[in-house]
């Protein structure tokens, strides 16, 4: 047997249900090898005692049926935990302890998932490589000073690094899939309303999904089989059957039409990138599926619509921290100067910069210029994808323009940092479902990803698709372990 | 209407016609919140009502409550209304410490409910006043700033709870216009158990638009906002003191300024709160927590199957069925639980005397008594037992006012008080002869002097007769033969 943080979810419930580790082997392993890992600063808060107790408990009566028995997990440190600080990677929240659990961890719990910490993130999601955190940047474990990606920064190292088998991110403009792809893992948006946003701190809340972020294709069925599901008290969760995606997790595709959309050929694309779509065309075309050229007009036009809506649904879903009932507060002589002080003290430039934004496209007067039109261009961007998917059955595009940049590289130019969701956003301003699976290397032997497009709800076809083609391309992400510590 | 009742405001032979638009808000009745299941129960101690939803936690979403989605449809129907199919919550977004979200879902562009309208009674007939919509809102929390010194409390038990804001047209011309048009919105909406229209608890407060213009003008004047009244009476001062104060402004050569003003009780006058300038930018957008609510023609049909004899159709029925006045007709029916106990009283009695007897004695006590008709200390059922002793001649219309006067003391049963007080009337036409006679006999000189002439001393005769039979006598037999004996 393998060292066991190295092994996959499949690996762990396997070596569980047939009793050869304990939960509680598996959650010390993990906890060990966090000891020695801080200098990924992976972690905001660490559950590590009380999982050390579940794990017990659950080994003095485990219960083989759940999906999860006794597998410890770390997530992204937007989830609401019932009892464990919730920060969201800001200091306005940094003493937020919450009474309720999120959906979609309570549903990691329920399928006898043990809770091993918090991890970094990007502060309220809003991010790219994992810099605007309160609790400071993440390192890659790919390379020494290189970013994670984000915002689900902390995740992707996590899961890269051997720290936690699995994990769940969350992704409005391609937080999940870009971290992913930085760090040599998978990560898959859903569909919005597969997930239900209960609990989740909301960025933008017509766009915030959460997925899981695992190390293979089979991981990733399994952990969303777990955490997708209605949730009533969701008003944007959709009422559908469900697949059990590991169960029906294959990799015949052949006869299967994937689209190549020509938009996505972008200007001075490295040609890495270039050869790794090339790649993993022909990856595809191998497995038997058949290649179509398919045409996504308004794509150019995503990211300018996701950086107004985006910060639109920010600027308001984030005025509810204003010292008054929970989290950071800053003292002033009345009510406005304690707003301004605790929210000026209490947010990071990228949250006052898109607050700021999205206040600026909502107030009267530019509200039709910008957050209006930008409505109607998402619309037009959906329907590309309607068009397109008329015709194919799920489309291939590489996940990000570029591989892990370094620490602090594009920390003072924003829209060069926004330019790393440009793949992403599209999906998300249209509601699909996307993954990235790592697929190659670039010359700095940083992994690259690529990224599969589906029709909504057809989850199941992307994953199989990523299936086939992660057999292919048989990535291994050799990482040396260079920051552990004795 | 006719032109002596208009309310005109008068300046130096000039005449000023007061223009006054409505946003009445009420409270939805629901044992729960908009989007929340938290209680909304009245009187309870402070945030002891409050869901994480309510307080905004993070990572906490609105739920819709189809209740009070039926009850705005409800409302839509009674004020006679369209109602949206679709309509979209949209954010209003401003601080405020009461706030949790730091933003209000309400309806903007597309409200639950379009135009309608009410009609009104006035004294010289019927006005019908224009809706412009109806759209559904989430209160606030309360702000309390005299508790504590130092600090501003909050009390979150009203945050999240359903409002139903009604705008009205600029149709409204006079303070008694919105006196009749606020009780007939409350009585419609108690007909239909949408809003108990409790003032003094804050289930109906309004915003009262008010702009002036000389009689004769067509276009409208600049108008001024008056926030939050919470009476009949402010609405009205407010008006009042609103309008002259315009009036002053215009005589003097000067403009008005477009805003937001508040009513000082204690002043009676109104100041200013923000100028246009200062006007919010409330940042309106669709609230993404939650997806266009969509409403379908079954429920629609479904409500409208419910919904109960509204005030215009009972008052039409009471007069056509029941032959009473528009008068009587209109007071009767102004509130859901007058007209109830009208009917049951008349179930078993005569419905003139039960008109009387209600908008008469019944009225007075309550008046008096400050007490609403559902706490009337009179039942339907014993009321109609007194109605009912005075058509079958069992007492006189003045014994029922005694016998009335101490059933108000606990219910009791008027034929129990005539029988132990011995209240029965004497029709026994010997009895009152002999009564009569006595009367003759002991008045010799009154006989006289009535029998040379004095007509007018007829009435002398029977108030004696009445006074022997201690106010028991019938009064048509004591007429009849006393005109007998004096005439004979």
């Amino acid at each position: 047997m393998s060292d066991i943080t190295s092994q996959s979810l499949f690996e762990l419930t396997s070596n569980i249900k047939e009793k050869k580790l304990s939960s509680e082997e598996i959650t010390k392993a993990y906890i060990n090898r966090a000891e020695k890992s801080k200098k990924l600063n992976i972690y905001i808060t660490d559950n590590f005692e009380k999982a050390i107790d579940q794990s017990k408990k659950f080994d003095s009566n485990p219960n083989l049926d759940f999906k999860l028995p006794g597998i410890p997990i770390a997530v992204k440190d937007l989830f609401c935990t019932n009892g464990v600080r919730t920060t969201a990677g800001s200091k306005i929240l940094n003493n937020f302890v919450p009474t309720y659990e999120s959906t979609v961890t309570q549903n990691l719990w329920s399928q006898g998932a043990i809770l091993l910490g918090k991890l970094n993130c990007d502060e309220f999601a809003m991010g790219s490589s994992n810099e605007t955190s309160f609790f400071g940047n993440v390192q890659n474990p790919v390379g020494e000073n290189l970013v994670p990606g984000g915002s689900s920064g902390g995740s992707s190292a996590a899961v890269a690094a051997n720290l936690t088998p699995v994990t769940i991110g969350t992704d409005t403009g391609g937080s999940i899939r870009q971290p992913a792809s930085f760090t040599g893992t998978v990560g898959l948006k859903p569909t919005y309303g597969s997930c239900s946003r209960y609990g989740i701190v909301a960025f933008a809340s017509s766009l915030d999904q959460a997925g899981p972020m695992t190390k293979n294709v089979r991981d990733c069925s399994m952990l969303l089989e777990v955490i997708s599901s209605f949730d009533q008290k969701d008003s944007t969760s959709i009422d559908y059957k469900r697949n059990c995606y590991s169960k029906e997790l294959s990799k015949d595709i052949k006869g299967k039409k994937i689209g190549i959309p020509k938009e996505y050929r972008v200007d001075n694309m490295p040609d890495e990138i270039e050869q790794l779509w090339k790649n993993g065309i022909s990856y595809a075309k191998d497995c038997g599926a058949e290649i179509i050229d398919i045409s996504l007009p308004h794509t150019n036009y995503a990211l300018p619509t996701y950086y107004i809506v985006a910060p639109a649904e920010a600027s308001s879903n984030l005025a509810r921290y204003d010292g008054v009932k929970y989290g950071f507060r800053s003292s002033g002589q009345n009510l406005i100067e304690m707003y301004e002080k605790t929210r000026s003290e209490g947010f990071g430039d990228e949250v006052k910069r898109r607050i700021m934004i999205g206040t600026y496209v909502l107030s009267s007067g530019y509200y039709d210029a910008y957050y209006l039109k930008a409505q109607k261009v998402r619309q037009l961007i959906k329907k590309d994808f309607d068009d397109a998917f008329s015709k194919v059955d799920a489309i291939l595009t590489p996940s990000t323009p570029s591989s892990a940049f370094k620490i602090g590289e594009k920390t003072n130019d924003p829209v060069s940092m926004y330019l790393n969701d440009i793949f992403t956003v599209p999906i998300n301003l249209a509601g699909l479902p996307g993954i990235s699976i790592p697929a190659g290397k670039d010359k700095n032997n940083y992994p690259l990803g690529l990224q599969v497009i589906g029709k909504p709800f057809d989850e199941q076809n992307i994953l199989n698709i990523s299936y086939a083609l992660e057999d292919k391309i048989n990535f291994k992400n050799d990482i040396s372990d260079w920051w552990l510590s004795e | 209407m006719s032109k002596n009742s208009e309310y005109l405001i008068e300046r130096e032979n000039k005449q000023y016609e007061v223009i006054i638009g409505l946003e009445v808000h009420a409270q939805v009745t629901s044992e729960s919140k908009l989007f929340s299941q938290s209680s909304t129960k009245f009187g309870a101690e402070p945030n002891t009502q409050v869901s994480l939803v309510d307080a905004a936690f993070p990572g906490m979403l609105p739920v819709i409550n189809e209740f009070c989605i039926e009850q705005a449809i409800k409302t839509g129907i009674g004020l006679k209304a369209k109602i949206n199919k679709k309509s979209v919550f949209d954010r209003k977004n401003y601080f405020y410490a009461d706030l949790p979200q730091g933003y209000q879902i309400s309806q903007y562009k597309y409200p639950i409910v379009g135009e309608g309208k009410v009609i009104l009674d006035m004294p010289n007939g019927q006005k019908e006043i224009g809706i412009e919509r109806l759209h559904l809102e989430q209160d606030a929390g309360k702000s309390i700033h005299d508790i504590d010194p130092n600090n501003t409390l909050v009390d979150l038990n009203r945050s999240g709870v359903a409002l139903m804001e009604i705008v009205s047209k600029p149709d409204l011309r006079s303070p008694d216009e919105v006196n009749v048009y606020i009780k007939k919105l409350r009585s419609i909406m108690r007909y239909l158990g949408t809003c108990d229209g409790n003032m003094q608890e804050g289930s109906l407060r309004a915003d009262v638009n008010v702009s002036v213009r000389l009689k004769g003008e067509t276009e409208f004047g600049t108008r001024c906002e008056i926030k939050n009244v919470n009476s009949i009476k402010f609405m009205q001062m407010a008006i009042i003191s609103e309008a002259n104060r315009q009036i002053d402004l215009l005589e003097e050569g000067k403009e008005i300024d477009q805003e937001t003003r508040l009513f000082d009780t204690k002043r009676n006058e109104t100041r200013s709160m923000r100028s246009k300038e200062d006007a919010h930018d409330y940042r309106y957008f669709p609230d993404p927590d939650l997806l266009p609510l969509e409403i379908s023609q079954e429920l629609i049909e479904k409500i409208k199957s419910d919904i109960p004899e509204l005030p215009d159709e009972k008052k039409k029925r009471f007069i056509d069925k029941f032959n009473l006045s528009p008068y009587e007709a209109t007071i009767l029916v102004s509130d859901i639980e007058t007209s109830n106990f009208f009917e049951e009283v008349i179930k078993n009695s005569d419905v003139k005397l039960a008109t009387n007897w209600i908008t008469g004695e019944l009225f007075a006590v309550l008046n008096e008594k400050n007490l609403e008709i559902s706490q009337s200390p009179v039942s339907a059922k014993n009321l109609s037992k007194l109605i009912n002793l005075i058509k079958d001649g069992t007492i006189s219309g003045k014994i029922a006012k005694t016998v009335f006067e101490q059933m108000i003391d606990g219910d009791q049963d008027p034929l129990i008080i005539v029988k132990e007080k011995g209240l029965k009337q004497e029709s026994d036409p010997k009895a009152i002869e002999e009564l009569i006679n006595k009367v003759i006999e002991n008045n010799s000189d009154k006989v006289a002097e009535y029998k040379s002439g004095k007509d007018k001393l007829f009435g002398f005769f029977v108030g004696q007769a009445m006074k022997e039979s201690k106010g028991k006598g019938n009064p048509q037999l004591i007429n009849k033969i006393l005109k007998e004996k004096l005439n004979g």
